[in-house]
């Protein structure tokens, strides 16, 4: 992975930079390089580069002033969150400020009426929901690092979660922010009605992974908190039942609020681990619904009959909250399962569910071509894919083996009529295979958002687009 | 009217333009400006539907009935429930699917299920230089680089000349149940919307009109009527809920304003913020979703802005006389920061200003 050669003008001007920054954002800038080694990757840690400085401000104010300073001194700034990102979205070059917003965690309004809550984005997205409580609302959006991740990084990747396939991504749960752009100017896109009046331009902030300003506040949608929920385990002779009944389940008209997949690689890694007391099969699903009793019953009866005809070996309906917590145990521990077995490499692309099977194989057939392990566990409702390659990190050639395997089942996933990121970004890691999913055209047309944003291209460079595509910009 | 029957030939008439198009599908919404017309509507068909998938792709310039109708036939639909506003606006033509998108145009359901950009997975697109681009997919989610889809819709052609969309769909409910709380004024009944939109009945609209507040659910046969059970008794600090016709249709087309004298108006308000505004506007009123939306119907020419204060620039001239129209401007002014980025968007993406330019522009600059 290519970044491009820090400044020599702004990595000789680091002292006075530095210095300025102070001014800017008194008692929040780090730069002994000791504690700056924190900032220096996010959760891909394959990649690391000490950043010139960290700053972290304690409002839009200080936010403003200090991309001021970054402004006039030419140095690129890279915005975090938690650094939670899969795919380098808050990985630093030498040459840059990374601009932390973890000291702005304010809820500054909740409102039940307007079903609304409006924060500082250093926030976490588990204490939006815990901050919504008393209203008997939540933030639906539930990225699997919720206890840790920003509203911040949620904002800049669109996050997703486990629960879309009801509630949507972030997009469809952001109704405005106040954001700063490359020279400091600080705007307000969006509104609490949830309407723009002009162009959307906070569509086009929602998912733009820091490229096209910092964001420092943010209004997210409230929903009311259901009365109940409860899972059924799905458990089937084949991937292929359990990839067909997703579709046939959604067709007869439900839509449950997630539907989870396992395959054998998985429930085995996840069975030797936390021990749930998963059926011995071939592929399972996790469905879940929510509502009043009645609803739940109804429900879960329509399910089950579906299931019926796709030959299940079990189906495990939940009796209690007890019950309910054994099944999603070993869902939710599937990641910490998978580490404890073996490095892996987790991918996110995202295919029309309609093709799961199909993908399915073409993953294995893949895996065998290279000679790796793949492990399935996603969000199949919405066909988000998760699969985990399994390698060793201490062999020489593992890492960039697995990379190539990654690489192909993306491409696999581009093929199928879908996309290369379903949640976690492109940052670095997908940004070489952009060209995969979209034509040059199509990126221009990308880069040209970039342009009326941040024309000097200082806000997260060298992350998105391929470094070919954009080097005439970075370069002016 | 040019007439494409293909994207190249959408690409070869902006190129071609020296002089201002006035970009559209079925040009219903009355938003058409002076120049040559330049219609989607011959990029016509459904080119993908797949339930399973809840997926939909159409050319832009498809007949929304079209659209309508195949996915009644799998008991399906599109969630957003675009208003069609002919007979509102006094117009003619076979609204599109394009149009919808490109105006962002979303009815009552929009309080539980999202509006059409919600709704959008991805599209196609012609921009001012002729470049044809793709953006999203269609797959519901997709974070593949910069979302352009959604910056399209609602761009009423000023970026892009839509020609094919993408969209999520959503199953059709068994049955729907309205209830109607009459004898309100806006804010007992923004109140009441707003206790029933808080509370998980899942409700799927949430109006309030000639003094009633209505609220309908929507599910299966078997268990919507407790459902619709639990509403009333959650409604019952502000009166006896009784079932009511359905008046969604009626709502979503603003057809109470149609055919009568006046100038109509919609703002787009925090519910709580929807009580003053009316009474600032003075003027007959309908509220959607649980107050965010009002439509309000002034005498012509009335200055509403003027009178809505901080709520002016919350308000979009629908309907007006071209004097009006050009008095006023469609579009409430931008902050002066984010209207100069909406500016440079444009220059870049229609350089020579030849789709809709104008067209959501203020009077008073910005835009």
């Amino acid at each position: 992975m290519e970044m491009p050669p820090p400044s020599p003008s702004v990595l000789s001007r680091r002292g006075a930079i530095v210095a300025r920054l102070r001014e800017a954002c008194p008692g929040g800038v780090i730069d002994d390089p000791a504690e700056t080694r924190a900032y220096e990757c996010d959760a891909l840690t394959a990649y690391a580069c000490r950043p010139l400085c960290v700053v972290l401000p304690s409002s839009t104010a200080e936010v403003a002033a200090c991309l001021r300073v970054c402004h006039e001194e030419g140095a690129p700034v890279v915005p975090r969150g938690a650094g939670t990102s899969l795919a380098g979205g808050a990985l630093p070059t030498a040459d840059s400020v990374v601009l932390g917003v973890a000291r702005m965690t304010r809820v500054l309004e909740a409102s039940r009426e307007d079903r609304l809550i409006r924060v500082e984005v250093g926030r976490t997205n588990l204490s939006v929901t815990a901050a919504a409580e008393p209203l008997g609302m939540f933030y639906a959006p539930d990225p699997s690092s919720q206890l840790a991740c920003t509203v911040a990084g949620n904002v800049g990747m669109n996050s997703g979660g486990a629960h879309c396939l009801k509630y949507g991504v972030t997009t469809n749960n952001l109704l405005g922010v106040t954001a700063v752009l490359a020279d400091g100017t600080v705007v307000e896109l969006g509104h609490g009605s949830g309407e723009a009046l002009g162009l959307d331009l906070l569509a086009a902030v929602c998912g733009s992974e820091g490229q096209l300003c910092v964001v420092t506040e943010a209004a997210l949608r409230l929903v009311p908190r259901p009365e109940g929920a409860r899972p059924v385990l799905l458990a089937f002779g084949s991937a292929e039942a359990a990839g067909a009944c997703v579709s046939a389940v959604i067709r007869a008209g439900l839509i449950p609020v997630a539907i989870e997949f396992m395959d054998r690689p998985c429930i085995e890694a996840c069975e030797a681990f936390a021990k749930a007391g998963y059926p011995d099969c071939e592929a399972l699903l996790i469905v879940e619904v929510e509502g009043p009793e009645a609803e739940i019953a109804d429900q879960m009866g329509r399910i089950g009959a579906i299931a019926r005809g796709f030959a299940p070996l079990e189906i495990r309906e939940a009796r209690g909250a007890e019950e309910a917590a054994r099944i999603w145990l070993g869902r939710k521990s599937a990641f910490g399962a998978m580490g404890r077995i073996a490095d892996y490499l987790c991918l996110d692309g995202t295919i029309p569910v309609s093709r799961l099977s199909e993908t399915l194989a073409g993953i294995a057939a893949l895996g065998d071509r290279w000679g790796l392990r793949v492990a399935n566990v996603f969000h199949a409702g919405d066909g988000n894919m998760h699969p985990l390659i399994l390698f060793d990190a201490n062999s020489e050639d593992g890492l960039r083996r697995a990379e190539g395997l990654g690489a192909d089942i993306l491409r696999l996933c581009v093929a199928m009529g879908g996309c290369l990121t379903g949640e976690h970004g492109v940052g670095v890691e997908k940004r070489d295979l952009m060209g995969e999913q979209y034509r040059a055209e199509d990126l221009e047309a990308q880069m040209r958002v970039k342009d009326a944003f941040d024309p000097g291209w200082m806000l997260n460079p060298a992350k998105v687009f391929p470094l070919q595509a954009s080097a005439s910009r970075r370069a002016a | 009217m040019i007439r494409p029957g293909e994207e190249a030939e959408v690409a070869d008439a902006i190129r071609a333009a020296s002089r201002p198009l006035a970009v559209g599908g079925g040009f219903t919404r009355g938003l058409a400006g002076d120049g040559e017309r330049l219609s989607v509507a011959g990029l016509s068909g459904i080119v993908l539907h797949e339930p399973g998938a809840l997926t939909l792709v159409a050319r832009a310039g498809t007949p929304f009935r079209e659209v309508e109708a195949r996915l009644a036939a799998e008991g399906q639909r599109l969630a957003f429930e675009p208003p069609d506003l002919r007979a509102l606006l006094g117009t003619a033509g076979e609204p599109t699917i394009g149009g919808a998108v490109a105006t962002n145009a979303s009815g009552p359901r929009r309080v539980r299920e999202g509006a059409a950009r919600d709704a959008l997975l991805g599209c196609r697109f012609v921009d001012g230089t002729g470049a044809a681009v793709a953006n999203g997919g269609r797959v519901m989610k997709n974070v593949t680089g910069l979302d352009l889809a959604r910056l399209m819709a609602g761009a009423h052609g000023t970026l892009g000349v839509l020609t094919e969309v993408a969209l999520k769909v959503l199953p059709r409910p068994e049955a729907a149940v309205t209830l109607r709380l009459p004898g309100l004024d806006a804010a007992r009944a923004v109140a009441a919307l707003s206790e029933a939109l808080a509370s998980p009945v899942e409700a799927t609209g949430a109006a309030w009109a000639g003094g009633d507040a209505l609220l309908r659910v929507e599910g299966f046969c078997a268990t919507l009527p407790e459902r619709a059970g639990r509403l009333a008794a959650l409604l019952r600090p502000w009166g006896r809920a009784e079932e009511a016709e359905d008046p969604w249709g009626a709502i979503r087309d603003v057809r109470g304003f149609a055919g009568r004298a006046g100038d109509a108006w919609r703002l787009s308000l925090r519910p709580s913020e929807a009580p003053e505004a009316l009474a600032l506007a003075g003027g007959e009123a309908l509220l959607d979703w649980g107050g965010a939306r009002a439509w309000v119907l002034v005498p012509p020419g009335t200055d509403l802005r003027g009178r809505l204060g901080r709520f002016g620039a919350r308000a979009v001239l629908v309907r007006a006389e071209r004097a009006t129209l050009a008095a006023l401007g469609r579009f409430p002014p931008e902050a002066p920061a984010v209207a100069a980025l909406s500016r440079r968007l444009r220059e870049r993406f229609d350089p020579r200003g030849v789709l809709n330019p104008g067209l959501m522009d203020s009077p008073g600059g910005g835009g």
